[in-house]
């Protein structure tokens, strides 16, 4: 199916009411592959601080695979980096976002421990974000992702405001909010998020929850998991192993 | 290439580390405007239903006055909000297909209520009996208006005027808890984010709500202090006295809210109290602490202390009022401002703040937003022309 095609089902799929309720997230993933079955799915992502050498693939993969503005501050994923020093103190900027300011010149006695920290969004399952936005635009599939239907978005920014993650950014061309979709026009064809393909050192690990053999399912057995600002209940479904405690 | 210079401009403004989403300000000056001009209305309306409710005589000149500005502000009302909107064109889309747990899909809803239900019918009611009279003494297409606008009903008779004056008091209290509801859900939509410490309080729609009362109250009382003399007639000072006295009240209410929350903020001093404090003392320090809360509160309640003690001349009173009044208009506006715009110069990382640079002309600049709050006042002179709030012989002072 091409991008025309696509968006012609796309708009018969809304015309037809279909986007409110969970029939819809349904709808959605069977006009991109109608073998696929929604409810036998539900995804998250693993993340290894360990492994993430901070080269930044991630970054430039996601925004040619998912048409990102080129410009170097939206991302639907980024990648941070933390240097933590031996007098406490942190710093943190964000890889591959060229500044004018010169960069921390680090000798090697000052830094207590140093690390890169993907970040994207986290498919939240009680999502702040769907909660907030007022035409039903951003919604939860049946598989656990969140999306946001562009053709019904009237740019309101609401769910901007109430991502606690910084994951989502108002698109310059479209006007409407754009974010990560875990590469759902990739799930649905069984193949994997770009970023995930594409990371050197196995870094991320993508997979379906309701399977205990899949990658994420080892990945969650294998690591002690932390997730980002638990305390705010959204419930992230990207799982950090050996996250440090100064990320947030 | 523009992208990346403009990326360069902003980031030299950045202080510590922000996401890389977080350069773009999302939330500009309009929305701004908009909680604003909303608390004008609710609070205009608050002060008219002292009149009608709670049967505060010596506000009997405001009422009418009230009720008009409360309309000229809420027909504005949803422009900012429509201008800023990403694709204005799809906004109908919140009345078609509301996402019910979403309190901003509720906008409509509520405005309309408001509007149709409370402000429309509220003055249709209480100027029908003069709409009649006053077409039946003019001439040409006034005469036509004022017939149209009184829907061409004719009845002037005791039992219809007792009938008008009975349902402006019924609807006036199914008004007061819906201009709470105007004003309170706006104060909702910014204090439901949890993500958002600085917006995140169970006390912001009850802060919004009083300062709504504040600026509508101070808001009539300037221009009951304008329209008046203006319009040939004499301020009566009881009444002028009665509205500054309410004020002060509320002023004090809005105040102790306030210092509450700023008070628990810090008592508490959660995750987030390092870069509040920062973003207080640095980059909200003239809009919070010197225009909101030295100007726009300190100031205007001293001097009502000072008004309140030493028995001041007229005159001499009048014109402190009038400062009062003006300084408080600006202490609510840096209000709007600091919840608004301070609210997304902290990143949600807590490390680091941005910054909101205005556009001049731009749909989202300067001086759009100044004209969306110079349009009300054009709406509210052509409303006093057609529907006048004081009769001559209440304007020369005649009881």
């Amino acid at each position: 199916m091409d991008r025309r095609d696509f968006l012609k089902h796309f708009c018969w799929v809304i015309s037809s009411g279909g986007v409110l309720g969970g029939g819809s997230a349904d709808a959605w993933a069977r006009m991109l592959n109608k073998t696929y079955d929604t409810t036998k799915h539900y995804y998250g992502m693993g993340i290894d601080i360990d492994k993430c050498i901070g080269c930044g693939r991630c970054m430039e993969a996601c925004k040619t695979e998912n048409d990102v503005p080129a410009v170097p501050y939206y991302f639907r994923t980024w990648v941070e980096r933390y240097v933590i020093k031996t007098d406490r103190t942190v710093s943190v900027n964000t890889i591959n976002m060229e500044s004018d300011e010169p960069g921390d010149v680090l000798v090697e006695k000052d830094v207590l421990r140093s690390f890169f920290v993907p970040k994207l969004c986290n498919q939240c399952d009680h999502p702040p974000c769907v909660q907030v936005c007022p035409v039903g635009a951003t919604f939860k599939t049946d598989d656990g992702v969140i999306l946001v239907d562009s053709k019904r978005c009237i740019g309101c920014r609401y769910c901007i405001q109430a991502c606690p993650y910084g994951a989502r950014y108002l698109h310059p061309e479209t006007r409407v909010a754009d974010k990560c979709t875990f590469c759902y026009h990739r799930l649905v064809k069984g193949l994997l998020p770009v970023c995930v393909e594409v990371c050197p050192k196995q870094a991320r690990v993508f997979g379906d929850m309701k399977s205990i053999a899949s990658p994420l399912g080892r990945f969650t057995r294998m690591n002690k998991i932390h997730v980002l600002k638990p305390s705010l209940n959204t419930d992230p479904k990207v799982y950090y192993a050996n996250l440090d405690g100064e990320v947030n | 290439m523009e992208a990346a210079q403009n990326f360069m401009e902003l980031s030299k403004q950045v202080v510590g580390f922000i996401y890389p989403n977080e350069i773009d300000i999302q939330w500009s000056i309009l929305i701004v405007v908009y909680p604003y001009i909303t608390g004008l209305v609710a609070g205009a309306f608050i002060l008219a239903s002292l009149v009608k409710v709670f049967n505060v005589k010596e506000l009997q000149p405001t009422y009418r006055l009230a009720m008009l500005t409360a309309l000229a502000f809420l027909l504005i009302a949803p422009l900012p909000l429509q201008l800023h909107l990403g694709r204005p064109e799809r906004s109908y889309e919140m009345f078609i297909t509301p996402n019910l747990s979403s309190a901003m899909a509720m906008f409509g809803f509520v405005y309309l209520w408001y509007l149709m239900l409370v402000l429309l019918l509220e003055i249709w009611f209480e100027y029908r009996r003069d709409m009649i009279v006053w077409s039946s003494e003019s001439t040409g297409l006034k005469k036509w208006v004022l017939k149209f606008l009184s829907l061409f009903s004719t009845d002037i008779s005791e039992k219809a005027v007792a009938f008008d004056k009975k349902t402006v008091k019924i609807i006036t209290i199914i008004g007061i808890p819906s201009a709470f509801l105007l004003h309170g859900y706006v104060g909702f939509i910014f204090g439901s984010i949890k993500a958002n410490p600085w917006w995140s309080s169970v006390m912001m729609p009850v802060a919004f709500l009083f300062s709504a009362i504040v600026s509508g109250i101070a808001m009539v009382m300037l221009l009951y202090m304008i329209m008046v003399p203006l319009r040939g007639g004499k301020i009566d000072m009881k009444c002028l006295d009665k509205v500054a006295s309410f004020l002060f009240y509320v002023v004090i209410v809005d105040f102790s809210i306030e210092v509450l929350d700023f008070i628990h903020r810090l008592y508490e001093s959660e995750e987030s109290i390092k870069i509040l404090s920062q973003l207080v003392t640095t980059k909200l320090f003239m809009s919070l602490v010197v225009l909101q809360i030295l100007m726009g509160m300190l100031l205007p309640l001293g001097l009502m202390v000072v008004i309140k003690v030493f028995r001041l001349q007229e005159e001499v009173r009048k014109l402190l009022y009038f400062v009062c009044g003006l300084l408080i208009q600006l202490g609510i506006f840096s209000t709007r401002w600091n919840v608004v715009i301070g609210g997304q110069l902290f990143s949600k990382s807590f490390r680091g703040l941005t910054t909101y640079k205005m556009e001049l002309m731009g749909i989202e600049g300067f001086l759009v937003a100044l004209a969306l709050l110079i349009i009300p006042f054009v709406i509210l002179s052509i409303l006093i022309k057609l529907l006048p709030p004081w009769k001559k012989e209440e304007l020369a002072g005649v009881e």
